[in-house]
């Protein structure tokens, strides 16, 4: 970290690439541009190296995405760095391996959240990477043939998939009579979804977790990738973290299109985006919180009633807002697609409702949930994740938060109309079930500071300004071979998309980079060795949505 | 056995009144006189085929397997909390293990590993059972149809009663098709014969062929399997 400052030019405070690009050495064989950063190629048996240089004198902490993608005459896979300090700090290595034999070596050792990024890789593009500790398939099923994101996959050859019985605990499994094997999932209460733990136990002591993925692998990126920039693809992001979180999906592929395309948003229109889609944030952390009680007490209790009360009227002002409860398609690439319904002072007056009751709605939370002895007792130093544990896999949002890492994209990389207005980023540093709670809730609360000031602005803009949309091209057809990887603070934590164009009006490759996916790979890093009790309440303060996980 | 029914007459209280002193003894709260004994008349007996009575009942009173799969999840959530609270109709009651459930809603877009899985859950449950399928995608795969790993829809895995449209339909939505379900099950109505391409069978009883002699090696002849004919789905 300490030499981050010489690799800063001291009169912009922008990255010095030539200092990196000196600091590498001999390990670059070529250098590339893309939109938003500077990359370097290396060779597939340097990426071990290259990255400890970048991670330990460079001080590129947070491996933020990992692309793996075939050219006709190559594959290769990209890294992105960032910094968890200033995330604008970006830094691309770029691996090209040959078609013949697409080996590249791993880089799980230097940052542990690569295993799970090289497993995608190898499952759904064909590169294998060497040294990987456990490089088996993760998203699809062990027995599929083929890498389908390759470019010659053929969709319509048929498939087995296997159907193993869940194995009898009581047989084979006990070990001199110390540990037991148990499947969680893929069809349970506390999994939030279709996820599968295969545990073992040791008494009541998590002894060996591995989450089986996979159940809900809906191919989003293959379907982005037959979409066309302008309009079809907008619909996918809303089905990723569909707690209602939708919007701020939608921003993460409008941020990215518009940096590919160099479009513009009207002031109006951010003021709105960021208005929408911090009612989405709260949306989502009520059913975060609704579901991580009904983890704790283990029933439709009243929180869990409460909590969906709630966001319901949340979704009310979205309905009226969108159209829609929940599928808002709401964005457009350079603004939004309606203006506040009319009459405008009857949706303002819906919102003002909302946030006046906001804040009694808060302390009945914190009467039930916070202050209870029986929670607290389940989540105060259960679940640890320690700071330096949730950097090394990648974790964002919330549960980074609860870490004490000051990490919020809206505030560090910003973007929309965040940067005009007056709030906090929340953080926490008790690494438990509990914080991770709380982290949420406070940002409820701040989520309702922006909503209010975006209101006060949208009742005072003149009529005559209200351009809810720039001029965008019918058809948009960004130059060959253009790469860029942009994010924003979704719901969960940093959402980034990385489009690859092709010079035609469908991205050649659209990667998604979820936070779910990062969060839950820490999972078995906080239970093992806790109770299994206690893993079940880590799950539910990871807040996991199953759709963004596999994708 | 609604709403609509009124009360008898006022002619027959004298004698439902005495029917009921004669059973209970004399000088019974009025309570006891419910609306539906009312309806019946002065008998407490009831004829009616012992199917229907059975059919009435099931429809009355339908159990739902607590399944989440995607994002109509979500809404089917809705559905059971505040505000729609599906057990306001006979149906709202979620349980966890397939055993003990009469309905199953299937929320979400199927995919190849996942559908061994549902077709194993709904083999668990207790005869007779039922499914509604809700939004598009178990529908026919909804928008991600054109999925490498997506299955065109449950039917193609397990018999379906209901559809619900939508992306995802509002708790609304699928508030009406389990009442539509339930009108289905008190009438007695089957629901139509559906194709089921695929099914989960022994590894050994494959047809041989190029793609089974492959796997051949990693897979057991006693394991079960899901062959996924891609070319053939719709």
């Amino acid at each position: 970290m300490s030499v981050t400052e010489p690799l800063t030019d001291t009169e912009t405070g922008e990255l010095d690439y030539d200092a990196i690009f000196e600091i590498l050495g001999d390990h670059i064989i070529d250098r590339e541009s893309h939109v938003h950063t500077e990359a370097a190629v290396v060779r597939p048996d340097e990426v071990q190296s290259t990255l400890r240089i970048l991670r330990e004198d460079a001080g590129f902490d947070h491996l933020s995405c990992v692309v793996s993608q075939e050219y006709r005459d190559r594959f290769e896979s990209v890294y992105y760095l960032k910094t968890y300090d200033d995330p604008t700090q970006e830094f691309g290595v770029v691996v090209p391996t040959s078609r013949d034999e697409p080996k590249s070596q791993t880089a799980t050792g230097v940052y542990e959240t690569a295993g799970w990024h090289e497993r995608e890789a190898y499952d759904l593009v064909g590169i294998e990477y060497e040294g990987h500790p456990d490089l088996r398939r993760i998203l699809l099923p062990e027995s599929w043939m083929g890498h389908p994101l390759g470019l010659d996959y053929d969709q319509d050859r048929p498939q087995i998939v296997e159907y193993r019985e869940h194995e009898n605990p009581l047989e084979g499994h006990v070990e001199e009579g110390e540990t037991m094997f148990i499947n969680i999932g893929p069809h349970h209460p506390a999994t939030h979804g279709v996820l599968h733990l295969r545990v073992v136990l040791d008494g009541e002591q998590v002894a060996d977790l591995d989450p089986d993925l996979g159940y809900l692998h809906r191919c989003e990126e293959q379907c982005c990738q037959s979409g066309t920039y302008r309009h079809q693809i907008m619909p996918y992001p809303d089905r990723w973290d569909y707690a209602s979180a939708g919007i701020l999906n939608e921003w993460a592929y409008a941020r990215t299109a518009e940096n590919l395309a160099d479009l513009d948003v009207p002031e109006y229109a951010q003021i709105l985006r960021t208005m929408s889609a911090e009612l989405c944030r709260i949306c989502s952390h009520m059913l975060a919180l609704g579901t991580f009680c009904l983890d704790i007490y283990g029933d439709f209790t009243a929180i869990f009633m409460y909590a969906m009360r709630d966001r319901e009227r949340v979704q009310n002002i979205l309905e009226e807002l969108t159209g829609q409860r929940m599928m808002f398609n709401y964005f457009r690439l350079g603004g939004v697609v309606w203006d506040i319904p009319e009459p405008r002072q009857e949706f303002f007056d819906l919102v003002w409702d909302f946030l006046d009751e906001l804040p009694a709605a808060i302390d009945e939370y914190h009467d039930l949930i916070t202050t209870n002895e029986v929670f607290q007792t389940r989540t105060v130093n259960t679940g640890i994740l320690e700071p330096d544990v949730a950097k090394q896999y990648g974790c964002t949002g919330p549960v980074a938060r609860a870490s004490g890492i000051d990490y919020d994209l809206r505030r560090d990389d910003p973007y929309g109309y965040y940067e005009e207005l007056d709030w906090e980023v929340i953080t926490e540093d008790g690494c438990d079930n509990y914080s991770r709670l709380l982290v949420r809730m406070q940002e409820v609360e701040e989520s309702a500071k922006i909503i209010e000031q975006c209101i006060e602005l949208l009742e005072e803009w003149p009529e005559d300004e209200r351009e809810i949309q720039s001029n965008v091209p019918r058809t948009l057809k960004p130059d060959p071979d253009t790469e860029t990887y942009r994010a924003v603070e979704g719901a969960k934590g940093e959402l980034g998309i990385y489009i690859r164009s092709d010079g035609t009006d469908k991205p050649a490759r659209f990667k998604i980079r979820s936070p779910c996916y990062h969060n839950l790979s820490v999972l078995p890093e906080i239970a093992e060795g806790e109770y299994v009790a206690d893993m079940i309440a880590s799950l539910g303060s990871l807040d996991i949505i199953l759709g963004e996980v596999d994708r | 056995m609604s709403g609509d029914i009124t009360p008898q007459p006022s002619a027959d209280e004298d004698v439902q009144r005495a029917t009921t002193d004669a059973r209970m003894g004399g000088g019974t709260d009025d309570r006891f006189n419910s609306p539906l004994r009312q309806a019946l008349g002065t008998s407490p007996f009831i004829l009616t085929k012992f199917d229907r009575f059975m059919n009435w009942v099931r429809g009355s009173s339908m159990f739902m397997l607590q399944f989440g799969i995607a994002c109509c999840s979500l809404e089917m959530m809705h559905t059971y909390a505040v505000k729609h609270d599906l057990d306001r109709f006979g149906a709202g009651v979620p349980r966890a293990s397939p055993r003990q459930a009469d309905v199953i809603i299937i929320p979400g877009t199927i995919v190849s590993k996942f559908a061994p899985r549902m077709k194993r859950v709904y083999d668990q449950m207790p005869e007779p059972k039922f499914v509604v399928n809700m939004g598009s995608c178990s529908i026919s795969g909804g928008p991600f149809q054109e999925g490498y790993n997506v299955v065109k829809g449950a039917e193609e895995v397990i018999p379906v009663d209901i559809h619900v449209p939508g992306c995802p339909p509002r708790p609304e939505a699928l508030v009406y098709g389990v009442a539509k379900l339930q009108d289905q099950v008190r009438a007695g109505e089957s629901s139509p014969v559906v194709v089921k391409p695929y099914e989960l069978e022994k590894f050994g009883d494959l047809e041989r062929d190029e793609l089974v002699d492959r796997l051949a090696e990693r897979i057991d002849e006693d394991d079960l399997v899901m062959r996924y004919n891609w070319a053939d789905s719709p």
